[in-house]
Formats: structure tokens, sequence, C-alpha cells
């Protein structure tokens, strides 16, 4: 009815490869862009900003980041958290040493130094294949957490043993540490978030995009067509850890001003990410912001929602809940459609094209 | 030249100059080993029957223990309790392959990974709501766990063994050969070995899938029990125990997804190394290096054997 492509003709070759093809589509992302850059800083409050949104956009950054690589090149990895810990600690130790340079420059620069410590890790996935690979980036995992603690010079050897966020202004106005507005750090991160979305986008629909796919498919058949495995493995490896960074230096100096080595990047957080692309959907964009959205709201959802409707749960019973809900819509998710959200999303856009008459 | 003496003379100097140091790190390594070996035991069982890395084996090591101990904590007696956790455990078994591995046949093995994750976090959940989150005691004295400690002269010092640790040995030795000759010998062990090597063949022999599911998964659980009486033995039973799960992974990809010689092998390899490396290195380091040395041990043997030292080679056609 209002959700159709018939009279929408397609008249060159880069219309047709359009990512987004249906004007009703275009429209859609212009209001949503809307919605999160006008409405949602002018009229949400603080508490939806901080609690709701922010965590929703940086791990939609993280989840995208493991998509490249998990659901676009196929190795799965299991030390996201500890590649954006990279990211948070690299950003920590550079705007130590050069104060005088803008925050920004360096939350995206860290991106190559998590990179960096990526294409380290992902050096064994040219022999190391499934869920043995999984396995070994554990190793990254562990090893990373790990320095994060012991290693003293990495948080400038503060007694906390936390990242302590330093104010830093752009044009004057503090976006980083105590005193920066939440409509400020909203607004950075998001700004953040559709630039490198633009930029994933781009990747994954060019060149290095269906060099991904096809290692993914069969990497020998892959090779045997002239793709060089080493190269493409380790790029993927590489863009998946720059994305990873940059969230987690996100994560630190935007919304949580500071932040302890031993939680925020914890294997948990690992298997977190995991979840989302898996409940989005595998090789998906659009899948990492809905999983993000999922996984990242749920808690909240609860432990607000449940009594807001009339359901009295104590503190710890709502954690326990907490843990058997997420587990139990897991599986049900899984069993309901294997190929996440945003299969169904698919779905129901197909259905909405041709509803009412479906034949 | 300070940091290449302390790396690779002085650990060795130190071990030559007192063995009987050695000879225990390697025993408390070898005690260790042999619980990461049930673990693996566990996962390895439930991959070769049915494709599953089932993430959720820790859990089940917990939530075995948790529900011995939080009924006997409820005025049950030691042995009945011991019963009723079986039969949890074979109710464990049953519900996860009716609600999730059922419907979940044929998916690609990451969705089926994932799953075990759900049902990792619905155990974390439940086991706190039903018997509460606070650190347990092992039941050990009313299940006849010997205590105490031996010391042993050798060596121009004292090595000593704990009462608990060779029980536990002896135990999981048993065990071990108490599944083989299962394996080997019974008509469901053949059945298993069948399924195993072909879901089809088995099929098409007239093996039920369905119901070799279910017992893996109760053998699996029953592993569980044990190396959670024996691991709840040394410390307190809570869910920090799920850690020990993530111990366990290393040694299965160093023995290999699908050997039960390798889990064990793997097991003591990984216990020793990460005790010795702890040890005589770690220092070195700053200490705490056990939470990762145990990977890159692995990740070293896998360098040379992607499929694991005992894992079956892993051939691709296009």
């Amino acid at each position: 009815m209002f959700y159709r492509d018939a009279g929408q003709y397609k008249s060159s070759y880069a219309a047709d490869r359009a990512v987004f093809p249906l004007r009703e589509d275009r429209i859609g992302l212009a209001v949503i862009l809307l919605v999160a850059f006008v409405a949602i800083p002018l009229f949400a409050g603080d508490f939806v900003i901080k609690t709701v949104m922010m965590p929703f956009l940086v791990f939609s950054l993280a989840a995208i980041g493991l998509n490249i690589l998990t659901g676009y090149t196929g190795l799965i990895s299991l030390g996201t958290a500890g590649f954006m810990g990279v990211g948070a600690y690299a950003c920590y130790k550079l705007t130590t040493y050069f104060p005088g340079v803008n925050i920004i420059v360096w939350i995206l620069a860290s991106g190559f130094f998590s990179a960096a410590v990526g294409v380290l890790f992902g050096l064994p996935s040219l022999r190391i294949k499934g869920f043995y690979l999984a396995v070994a980036t554990l190793a990254a995992q562990f090893f990373l957490q790990w320095c994060f603690i012991r290693i003293p010079w990495l948080y400038n050897y503060n007694t906390s043993g936390a990242i302590e966020v330093p104010t830093r202004t752009l044009f004057g106005v503090p976006i980083t540490g105590a005193t920066a507005a939440i409509e400020v750090r909203y607004l950075i991160l998001l700004s953040a978030v559709v630039l490198m979305t633009w930029l994933a986008s781009n990747l994954v629909h060019g060149r290095f995009g269906r060099m991904w796919m096809a290692v993914r498919d069969m990497d020998i058949a892959a090779e045997l067509m002239g793709i060089r495995l080493l190269h493409t493995k380790l790029l993927a490896f590489a863009v998946s850890s720059f994305y990873a960074g940059v969230a987690g230096a996100l994560l630190v100096f935007i919304w949580l001003g500071g932040a302890e080595a031993g939680d925020v990047f914890a294997i948990r957080q690992s298997f977190l990410i995991l979840f989302m692309i898996i409940i989005g959907g595998l090789g998906s964009l659009v899948g990492s912001f809905m999983g993000a959205a999922f996984i990242s709201a749920l808690p909240t959802i609860l432990k607000f929602g449940l009594p807001a409707m009339g359901i009295p749960i104590a503190g710890a019973t709502a954690e326990h809940l907490n843990f058997m809900v997420i587990g139990a819509l897991i599986i049900f998710f899984l069993i309901v459609e294997p190929h996440g959200l945003a299969r169904l999303w698919q779905i129901a856009k197909q259905k909405l094209r041709i509803w009412p008459f479906p034949y | 030249m300070d940091v290449l003496y302390k790396i690779f003379i002085e650990p060795f100097a130190l071990m030559g100059s007192a063995p009987d140091l050695l000879v225990q790190t390697v025993w408390e390594g070898l005690v260790a080993g042999v619980l990461y070996a049930l673990i693996a035991l566990g996962f390895v069982l439930i991959f070769k029957a049915s494709g599953v890395f089932n993430f959720a084996q820790g859990i089940m090591v917990v939530f075995a223990a948790l529900t011995l101990v939080g009924l006997h904590e409820k005025g049950v007696p030691a042995w009945l309790a011991v019963i009723l956790a079986l039969v949890v455990m074979f109710g464990l078994a049953l519900t996860i392959e009716r609600v999730v591995l059922r419907p979940l046949v044929n998916q690609p093995d990451i969705i089926l990974f994932m799953a075990t994750f759900g049902i990792t976090y619905f155990l974390i959940g439940f086991g706190e709501s039903v018997f509460g989150g606070n650190p347990k005691v092992m039941i050990a004295d009313e299940l006849y766990l010997p205590r105490g400690v031996t010391d042993v002269e050798m060596l121009g010092g004292r090595v000593s063994f704990q009462h608990l640790d060779v029980a536990a040995a002896i135990i999981a030795s048993v065990m071990i050969a108490a599944l083989a000759v299962f394996f080997q010998y019974t008509r469901i062990g053949r059945a298993l070995r069948a399924v195993a090597d072909s879901h089809k063949a088995a099929l098409s022999v007239g093996i039920s899938l369905n119901q070799i599911w279910v017992i893996v998964w109760f053998t699996a659980g029953v592993v569980a029990l044990v190396t959670g009486i024996m691991w709840g033995a040394r410390s307190d039973v809570s869910f920090a125990l799920e850690v020990i799960a993530l111990k366990a992974l290393p040694v299965l990809i160093l023995g290999g997804f699908t050997s039960i010689p390798g889990a064990i092998v793997g097991g003591l390899i990984i216990g020793v190394g990460e005790k010795i490396g702890e040890f005589y290195w770690g220092g070195l380091l700053g200490g705490g290096i056990e939470t990762w040395l145990a990977y890159f041990i692995a990740l070293a043997f896998l360098l040379f054997r992607p499929q694991g030292l005992f894992g079956e080679k892993i051939i691709e056609r296009i």
C-alpha cells in the first residue's frame, strides 16, 4: 500500500546496485537519522540517552566489527572485548602524551593500534579453522586482559588501576570528562557510528566485501580463483579490530567516562557481542544494529520494565531472572529464526511489498 | 642479558638444585590436569556424538555440584542427594534434547554453539534462583572423600600429597576406564560410536539419534557431577567455577575435539605446563600468567597440527 517498488525504474547500473534501491527505504533511513540526531537529544532524558542509546550505539559499532570478521569472512572470534580494550588504552596513552591533539583524532587513530594487534592474533587463522580458531582467539582475549591489569604503564600508574578520562574539548566545548554534557557526548558518538557504518557499508558492498564472502563460503575455492587468503583474512582481522578498537575507545571516553578493564573488557563482553551478531543476523549490517539493540536493551527492560508493568521483583531475583530470560530468549530466537532478526526484517518487508495480494 | 639469564638459566638451575620442588609442581599440575581432562571429556563425548560444541559443559559441572550440595542442605541424606542429582542431570539431558537439539537439527555448527551458550545463561540463572548465589561447601566428608596430607621424603626434600588429590586422580582414572569399557563393549557404546562415525549411516541401521543424544548428554552430566564433586571439594561450589570451563577449551583444542585420549593427554600437558610456567617463569612477568599461558601452549601445538594432537585429519575438498 505505502511500501511499493512499482513505478520506481532503475535507469542506470549505479541505481541498480544502490544499497537502498527503494524510495521508501531512503525516506525511512532519513527519518531514523533525523530522530537520532535531532529528536533524541532534544526530547529524550539523560537517563534514556545514557542507559539506552549510548550502549546501543557503542555495541552496534563493535558488532559491526565482529560481523565483518565472523559474518562476512567466516572467522569466529571470541576476542572482541580484548581488541576493544586495546583501542581504549591506546587512546588513553595517546591523549596523555599528546594532549594538544583533538581527542576525536585519537579515538579514531586508536583503531589502528587494535588493528595491528588484531593482525598479529589473526596470523594463526591461515592454518587454524572453525572452532579451533575460536578457541585460539581466546588466547588474545585472556592475554590482552592480563596486560590491562598487570602493566601499570597502560593506565598511567593510577592507584585505581582504571582509565581516568581527562577533560578534552572540541571548539571550546568539553566532549569528554566529567564536565561534558550528555547530549554533546551522544552526538559525537552518533556521528562516529554513522560515519563508520557508512564506511563499512561501502567496504562490504565493494571488492573487499566480495573477497571476504568468497573466503567465507569456501576458502580453498576462493584461493583457486585468485584471492590471496593471507591478505584477505588479515585484512578482515585488521578492519574488524579497527572497529572494535574505536568502539572500545568510544565506550570508555564518551559513554562511561572511565572504566576498569576487569569489567568492561572481560570475556563475557566478547560473548555478548557474538550474541548480538548471531541474534541480529550474520553478514548483515542492519542485523548488527538490531542485535545490539536487543542484547543491550534487554537487561534495562527487565530491570525497569517489569516493575513498571506491575510485576514486582527484588534486585537479586531480577539478576537471576535476567540470566534465565536471556538464555531462554537466545534459544527461542535460534529455534524460530536461525538467520537472525535481519532475516525477519527482510521477510516482513517482502510481506509488506506484496500485501494485500500475496499471489 | 639479565633478562635472558632469568628466562633461560635461572629456572633450570632452580629445577636442578631443588628437584623436590619440581616434583611438587608437576604433581599439582597433574592433579589440575586430570580435572581439566574430565571437563574436556564431557565436551568430547558430546562433540563426537552430536557435533555440538557444548559450551555449557562447565556450567553443567557447577550445576550438578550445586544440586548435590543444595539438596543436602535441604536435609536430604548424602547418598540420596547423589541419586537425586543424577536424576536431575538425566532430566536436564532429556530437556535439552527435546527443547534445544531437536528443533535445531541440521543447523550450522555456530548456531548450535550459540544455543549451548543460551543453555549456559539459563542454567546460571536457574541454579542461582533455586539454590541461591552464595558459595557453598562441598559435602566431602559425607561422600567419604579422604582429607589430610602425606609428606614423602624424596630427592633431598619433602613433597606433600593431598589425599583428596590422590583420590581425585584415582576416581578420574577409574571413570575414564569405565567409560572406555562402556564405549567398547556395550550395545549402547557401539551405537554411540556408530553415531559418532556417521549420523546417516547410524540412522539407516536403525539407531535412534534422539535416544543416543539423551544418553550422551546424560553421560556428560555424570562426568560433570563427578568433576563437580572433585573440584568442589578443592574449593567452594559457586558459579565462579565457571572459569574452569574456559580452562578446558585449550585442553580441547590441544587434544582434538574428537579424541578421548586427546582430552586426557591434553589435560595433563596443559595442567603441568601451566603450573611449571607459573612457578618458574611467572614472577618474571608479574604473575598471574596462568590465565593465558594454557592458550598459548595450545596455540603453539595447533600451529603444527591444526586438528589437535589426536584429532581426525581435516580433509577439505572443493
